[in-house]
């Protein structure tokens, strides 16, 4: 209980106690931002302190609270939510570089609130990773929502509140009327709610009842905002971009993707979704997935604000994940799990490209992007290499998930899947494409001359994750062991 | 006989002895010390008793001596105990807080009057708790309800009046109902030991009579459970009287009526033949399912912050009668369970709104605004109760929910848990127009909230917030005492 280094507990308490610390050092901004780099380097290190053992197939594992019989708080850590914890810690560090400079160059009201609530929802974020069953899942899920509620309404205006109510509404409603019922149905089906390699409900249920209870869970958990229930993606846009950035390309969103990889695989189990039946329960939510794919495609190209383009991308995205792992072939999976550190690096550099655009530029929308290229080339340098991710394009680290998605989709014979994926990819290029063209090839009228490149820690942020973009496409060996290992259990 | 065989008497003579020396000694410390140390040596009791019987079994007292049918039974099993210990708790917390709040709400010269009816209402509602006898029920749910009228009149607005006035109508209705009801039992069965009854009505059972008596108890005690669409007295009562108040009744009064109505259908009427003899079960499913959904939806449409939670306190009631209407064991477990968390929840809300109401000079939506930046830990304490209102994980409300969902299920009746869930929602939606008002808007410049809120009134409101977070993470107490009390009425009926 109190080995600290090598206990799950650690990393959540570590970004709590870093929140308190920040809420007290909240006269001295320096001190502040100091917390929170602090924290989240020591978060850092405690996640890859339990790296080694994940790898070495001996995740550890800890009850803290036990509600009801059968009904735990427990935590455990296995290899894809190692994954994803690497990622959200990982990913912190760079954000928190970024949130410094942006919060600071545009003189952001409520900072400390903003930081203490995003250590907050960082602690929650690990909390679903690490969750060891559903029902603490389910609670860490609900908590995240509540916790980045405050960060999405920030400016604290009409708007804010009104993108509030949506994200909140959905969230919380899609959560409490699916979600739940889901856990409940699961719980009285199965004595617990354990994550249990192989499915905790296999041979439990028929197949009706199977495909019911994946329809629960998949619209339940509206984070992964599968259409219907993606309305709160673009509503959250409000918030500031390093809000929108991490939250919206990494911890929020990923913990949706995450949770339905984690119940296909861990509660359901992919053999047994596979044999109920003749065309397996999760056929429908294949091709639903691909509609939500092809469909947030269109939206986003006719989109001309930056990022309601990037926030319908991501909702595209995301489907890629959950249509891979209904596909419930093994190469799919891996090509999903890697796609959620695929998609997190990726969207993280494009998220803080158009915030260092509106830092230095004061630009929201597209058509103003005529040759700023030229004025901030790092900055568009990174989009550029992000867009690349989100297309599939080699050298970076989008190819290779994709191209795991794609195999999968070719050994299950699934031509549908394959269809969607070659007809998104030409979408996603002729919605990033026109960006790089504007800002690199257009030449950019008179009154822009202005301005030049962000704050250099905003610079720093972003060419750091598309170093990361590069790098995986590289030595993409860490995450595909840990996708494996997922699937291997 | 040492002392211990006399805690059922006591439980309800402690209190009661306190009331007359609070008017005795009027002064201006003394009725508050006493009314004190009365319910916290109540409280005791409250839990020595709930230890002998997990210990020990149901305790049977006859009041001097006389032996059970002719004389007064008090009688202590499961649900008697968790009920004294809801009560007495929450009297014991609701006092302290008491003696800084009515500093600012009642006149000085009627501060005696306030413990003093005060204890006379713990008297009322641990006796009915306790007692075995149903004409006592009915003497001491008028003592508790004649006490009540007073300390709602003891509000500072003159609505105060008019809402005691409602009650008071209302209550005598309710109460005379009961009372014919009663004499309709003893007309058939001769008796007025409720377990005595109950064993006599096997005989006549299902006569016109009887059905007479159940149908005029469940509608007596529904007035005063607040049962929708019989609830009309409840906001006005809650919105007027002094703080104290609302949350001593928000947190007892209506859960002591849900008691009596479990006790005559449990231990009086027999459950299954109750439910199966006229359409109880469905007319008290579809009443619980208007209120939670009517009684949510107009608690949306409040512009007073007491008026809202009183009118969730009415859906919230929903819940409690809907897992009743189940006859199941589960469903039992979750209409005690939410007697207790329900209780925990409303209590905490209306003692912060107090502290509101002291601070800022009310509750509207209007004079609240900003309340986030003014008082932080208050409004932070309102919205960790709405989160147990709308059933997040975590909180005490949660585990209720689940209880109900779970007995909604083993009735294969998947229709109710998306109703149940939807008018969860509908507490969202409440509970986030207190936050958007709290923290989305500027606080108002011509309200100087410069009082502070003194310890005695934060420390208790405090301790139910917690108890709010606590018992919604370690259920031992709450769902383990259920659980053996559904047991035990459902046992005792097959």
């Amino acid at each position: 209980m109190f080995d600290l280094i090598g206990n799950p507990l650690t990393c959540l308490v570590v970004p709590a106690l870093g929140a308190a610390l920040i809420a007290l050092a909240g006269r001295s901004p320096n001190l502040r931002e100091a917390m929170t780099l602090v924290t989240a380097s020591v978060l850092l290190i405690c996640v890859l302190s339990l790296l080694p053992l994940v790898l070495a197939g001996q995740g550890p594992s800890i009850t803290l609270l036990t509600l009801l019989p059968g009904l735990q708080l427990a935590l455990h850590i296995e290899p894809l939510g190692m994954l994803f914890a690497l990622i959200a810690s990982g990913l912190w560090i760079v954000n928190s570089l970024y949130s410094i400079g942006y919060m600071r160059a545009n003189k952001e009201s409520n900072q400390t609130r903003f930081f203490v609530c995003f250590a907050l929802a960082i602690s929650a974020t690990l909390g679903i990773a690490f969750a060891g069953n559903l029902l603490t899942l389910f609670v860490f899920y609900e908590l995240l929502t509540l916790v980045t509620y405050p960060l999405v309404t920030h400016h604290g205006d009409a708007q804010a509140r009104q993108g509030g109510r949506t994200y909140l509404g959905v969230l919380m409603g899609t959560s409490v009327l699916f979600l739940l019922p889901a856990l409940l149905i699961v719980w009285y089906t199965a004595g617990s709610t354990d994550f249990v390699a192989g499915g905790l409900l296999a041979g439990k249920l028929g197949h009706s009842a199977m495909a019911g209870l994946l329809a629960l869970c998949a619209f339940g958990i509206g984070k992964a905002a599968l259409m219907p229930m993606h309305r709160w993606l673009p509503a959250a846009m409000v918030a500031p971009t390093p809000v929108s950035a991490l939250l919206h390309a990494v911890a929020v969103v990923k913990a949706g993707v995450f949770s339905v990889v984690k119940v296909i695989v861990y509660i359901f189990g992919t053999d047994s979704l596979m044999q109920s039946g003749l065309h397996g329960a999760a056929d429908w939510l294949v091709v639903l997935a691909g509609f939500t794919i092809l469909a947030a495609s269109v939206v986003a190209l006719s989109a001309d604000n930056l990022k309601r383009r990037l926030a319908y991308s991501t909702i595209s995205q995301l489907s890629y994940v959950t249509m891979s792992a209904a596909i419930l072939a093994p190469l799919s999976l891996v090509g999903a799990i890697l796609h959620i550190a695929a998609h997190a690096v990726a969207k993280i550099t494009l998220f803080f490209a158009a915030g260092a655009i509106y830092t230095a530029a004061h630009k929201t929308d597209i058509s103003q992007l005529d040759g700023i290229g030229r004025r901030m080339p790092w900055t568009m340098g990174a989009f550029a290499i992000g867009a690349l991710s989100m297309i599939g394009l080699p050298p970076a680290v989008g190819f290779i998930s994709k191209w795991y998605m794609l195999s999968g989709a070719m050994a299950a014979q699934h031509w549908l899947v394959v269809g969607v994926i070659a007809i998104s990819t030409l979408l996603n290029a002729s919605y990033f494409l026109p960006i790089i063209y504007r800002a690199f090839f257009v030449a950019s009228p008179p009154e822009d001359a202005g301005h030049g490149e962000a704050p250099r820690l905003m610079v720093l942020a972003l060419c750091l994750t598309a170093a990361a973009t590069l790098l995986l496409f590289f030595l993409p060996d860490l995450p595909l062991t840990l996708a494996r290992q997922t699937l291997v259990r | 006989m040492t002392i211990a065989t006399h805690l059922p008497a006591l439980q309800v003579v402690i209190p009661l002895v306190a009331a007359p020396l609070t008017v005795l000694l009027r002064g201006r410390h003394l009725p508050y010390f006493i009314s004190l140390a009365a319910s916290w040596i109540a409280l005791v009791i409250a839990l020595l008793l709930w230890q002998q019987v997990n210990a020990h079994g149901t305790i049977s007292y006859a009041i001097g001596k006389w032996p059970a049918p002719w004389g007064i039974e008090y009688r202590v099993d499961q649900l008697t105990a968790f009920m004294l210990v809801l009560v007495s708790g929450i009297a014991a917390l609701v006092l302290p807080y008491s003696r800084a709040s009515i500093e600012n709400e009642v006149p000085p010269q009627q501060h005696y009057l306030f413990y003093t009816m005060f204890s006379l209402c713990l008297t009322g509602l641990l006796g009915i708790s306790i007692t075995g006898d149903a004409f006592n029920i009915f003497v001491f749910l008028e003592i508790s309800s004649l006490s009540t009228y007073v300390l709602i009149a003891l509000g500072r607005n003159r609505r105060a009046l008019i809402a005691s006035y409602q009650y008071l109508i209302m209550g005598t209705i309710g109460a005379t109902f009961i009372v014919i009801g009663i004499g309709l039992l003893y007309l058939m069965t001769g008796s007025l030991n409720l377990a005595d009854i109950g064993r006599r009505l096997a005989q006549v059972q299902g006569t016109r009579p009887v059905l007479a008596a159940l149908a005029f108890l469940t509608v007596g005690i529904s007035l005063k459970l607040a049962l929708f669409p019989l609830h009309q007295w409840l906001p006005d009562a809650y919105a007027h009287a002094p703080s104290a108040v609302s949350s001593f009744l928000a947190a007892t009064a209506t859960k002591v009526a849900v008691y009596v109505l479990i006790r005559f259908y449990f231990s009086v009427f027999d459950a299954s033949q109750v439910l199966s003899q006229l359409p109880m079960q469905e007319m008290m499913l579809i009443l619980a399912l208007a209120g939670m959904f009517a009684a949510s939806a107009i608690a949306i449409y409040q512009t007073d912050l007491k008026r809202l939670f009183a009118y969730s306190s009415v859906a919230q009631i929903g819940y409690i009668i809907l897992g009743l209407s189940f006859n199941s064991p589960t469903g039992l477990t979750a209409t005690v369970v939410h007697l207790f968390n329900h209780g925990v929840t409303k209590g905490a809300i209306f003692m912060l709104l107090g502290a509101v109401t002291l601070v800022m000079g009310g509750s509207t939506m209007a004079r609240i605004q900003g309340l986030g930046h003014r008082m932080p830990l208050v409004s932070f304490g309102i919205v960790l109760c709405g989160l147990s209102l709308i059933g997040v994980p975590g909180t005490v409300g949660f585990i209720s929910k689940w209880y109900l969902l779970l007995a909604a299920i083993e009735q294969g009746q998947g229709w109710l848990v998306f109703l149940i869930l939807l008018s969860s929602l509908l507490a969202v939606v409440y509970v986030w127009r207190f936050v958007e008002a709290a923290y989305f808007r500027e606080p108002r410049k011509d309200i100087d909230a410069d009082t502070r809120v003194p310890w005695s009134m934060g420390l208790p409101s405090g301790l139910l917030v917690i108890a709010c977070i606590y018992f919604g993470l370690d259920t031992s107490f709450t769902v383990g005492s259920s659980v053996k009390i559904a047991e035990l009425l459902f046992g005792g009926m097959r």
